[in-house]
């Protein structure tokens, strides 16, 4: 009887293609995940391919759970308009979107991972269609539950949006690092507290490139972007709130002298 | 927590289909002493990084005789290895175990202290606090790394605070000199009567130095200081005994290039995966556990020179 209701529920098993998203991938990590972060994150689009052109680069395993480094590079993809990283393991699986504008399809920054997981970048461009790449990370894990690390200190408020910045004209980089704990909301009588976008814009105002941040993205977080060599020729302005209503303004200066 | 319940069916529908392993070999550290001083004894651990397959044994151990027994300069770093060790050291001084010294707070030096909790475990007071705060992590993450080979081992921090330079057990006589800079405190024991240098992570030969808890400048004023003792022989932490002083000279260089590669790489503009890939010279590239020892390192100490590198612009 019993084994009778197994083999029915394992016959059963394609009842839940209602929960498949539009395109099945051949999932290199065989997460069982993809699908549910294809509907969930990129909003289930009918366009998606996974592309060796996508490159997520970090360590194999992360040394550090609150500040996990990674490196996501489409350059090798034209017209680049969003790219979305996250996790398949992990409370909240959306790390960050990356809307790069003027800037190239590459960005570096640092996560709080939870546990062993894979990391992805799917890449979207101008006509609506999704490239996906990826990365496994092994983890001790516990990275996302934990208190900010700036409660230990006294003057986290006075800290609190102090931007670190600086061009390098010649390479084309730009780094920032933005002070703020990016609570998750995870750990005991912590509510969320995150930076929600830092958006980067001429002295003119001109959009140059935009990061929407979700609560993974790392206690101070630091950001490396990169626009094509000699495409700097001013100031960039760093502006940006967090979900309690503080602002984050900040200008880069422009060093053409220097490396 | 959707998510996680998915992840866990997922993984226990792929662990039904393999097939069971049941014959499990059995785990032994074999341990070899090999006598590098008068009445002193090292058992020399793999240059590699933590696997199952080295089961942790990592680490150098020392052990010199004396009128009261054996003194055993760091406890290993698992309950397992700890009892192949004092069997051992047992069988081979009549007068068994007098001391354990542990020379600082990371895992492989003194995860074996709960196999000697009967004899006095002497460190320096930081490292007591430490271990009190860390251990039970370091065994929780060392589980992960070396699976089994940890079975019943337990963080237990030393029990007894040195309060002078001299430690003088059953007869013989040791300086125990407060130095520090691969940790907040480590302990660097000096065999006065064969001027034998132990000297716990200070000191790593032909393996990578590793750097959690590092204060690069303090930990090269402590090379100095040994180098300036000029001792006959080296225990390093890490890697083979060491007769020529190479294993400080070899530290030093590693901890230089480090300071440079890391302040030039913030100074270029580079984040840190980028950081992890620089072209590392041959004679540090072809140290035990690279590149993941350099790749820990930009992940422990690159944080500090990038913030020195970008100015305050608000
Ligand atoms: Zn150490």
């Amino acid at each position: 009887m019993y084994k009778t209701l197994f083999a029915a529920m394992l016959i059963a098993t394609p009842a839940l293609a209602l929960d498949d998203p539009k395109v099945t991938l051949d999932d290199p990590y065989r997460t069982g995940m993809l699908g549910y972060l294809q509907k969930q994150i990129l909003d289930d689009p009918s366009q998606i391919t996974l592309d060796p052109r996508v490159k997520v680069l970090a360590p194999e395993a992360a040394e550090d759970s609150f500040h996990v480094p990674i490196t996501v590079d489409a350059r090798g993809i034209e017209n680049v308009e969003r790219i979305a990283l996250f996790v398949d393991y992990g409370p909240i699986p959306h790390i960050l979107d990356y809307y790069p504008g003027e800037a190239e399809a590459w960005l570096s920054f640092r996560f709080k991972i939870d546990q062993a997981t894979p990391v992805r970048a799917a890449v979207q461009t101008t006509d609506g269609a999704w490239y996906l790449g990826g990365t496994a990370i092994d983890a001790a894990g516990g990275g996302c539950a934990a208190p900010a690390a700036a409660y230990a200190s006294d003057d986290w408020e006075e800290r609190l949006g102090k931007v670190r910045a600086r061009m390098w004209p010649k390479t084309g980089r730009v780094r920032v690092i933005v002070d703020h704990p990016m609570d998750t909301g995870l750990a005991d009588g912590i509510p969320v507290f995150t930076i929600q976008a830092l958006d980067f814009k001429g002295l003119d105002g001109k959009k140059m490139a935009r990061i929407k941040l979700y609560e993974p993205v790392n206690e101070d977080p630091t950001f490396s972007l990169r626009f094509a060599e000699g495409a700097l020729t001013a100031p960039l302005q760093v502006s940006g709130r967090d979900n309690n209503g503080n602002e984050i303004e900040a200008t880069i200066p422009f060093n053409g002298a220097i490396r | 927590m959707t998510l996680s319940r998915r992840a866990v069916l997922a993984t226990g529908l792929a662990a039904t289909a393999a097939p069971r392993v049941w014959a499990k070999p059995r785990l032994e550290y074999a341990l070899k002493p090999r006598q590098v001083a008068d009445g002193l004894w090292m058992l020399e651990g793999s240059t590699e990084y933590f696997t199952f397959e080295n089961g942790g044994n990592i680490v150098n151990v020392a052990f010199a005789e004396t009128d009261a027994g054996a003194v055993i300069f760091d406890s290993g770093p698992s309950r397992r290895y700890a009892e192949e060790l004092r069997k051992l050291v047992s069988e081979m001084v009549p007068r068994g175990i007098a001391a354990v010294v542990n020379s600082h707070h990371h895992p492989d030096h003194f995860l074996g202290n709960q196999v000697f909790t009967d004899k006095p475990i002497h460190a320096l007071e930081e490292t007591k606090a430490q271990v009190a705060l860390h251990g039970d992590g370091y065994a929780d993450n060392m589980y992960r790394l070396v699976g089994d080979w940890m079975r019943g081992t337990e963080a237990v921090p030393p029990n007894t605070v040195l309060s002078s330079n001299d430690l003088t057990i059953g007869g013989r006589s040791f300086s125990a000199v407060p130095l520090g800079g691969h940790t907040q405190a480590d302990l660097m024991i000096l065999d006065r009567a064969t001027g034998t240098a132990l000297t716990g992570d200070l000191a790593f030969l032909d393996r990578t130095p590793t750097t959690p808890d590092a204060d690069l400048p303090r930990w090269r004023e402590s090379l100095d200081y040994i180098a300036s003792l000029e001792p006959k022989g080296i225990v390093p932490g890490h890697g083979p005994f060491d007769t020529e002083g190479r294993s400080l000279v070899q530290t030093r260089a590693y901890l230089d290039w480090l300071d440079g590669a890391l302040t030039d790489a913030a100074e270029d503009g580079l984040d840190m995966v980028e950081a992890m890939r620089i072209d590392m010279p041959d004679e540090f590239a072809a140290l035990g556990a690279q590149p993941q020892e350099f790749e820990r390192s930009v992940s422990h100490l690159f944080g500090e020179y990038e913030r020195a590198a970008l100015p305050e612009v608000n």
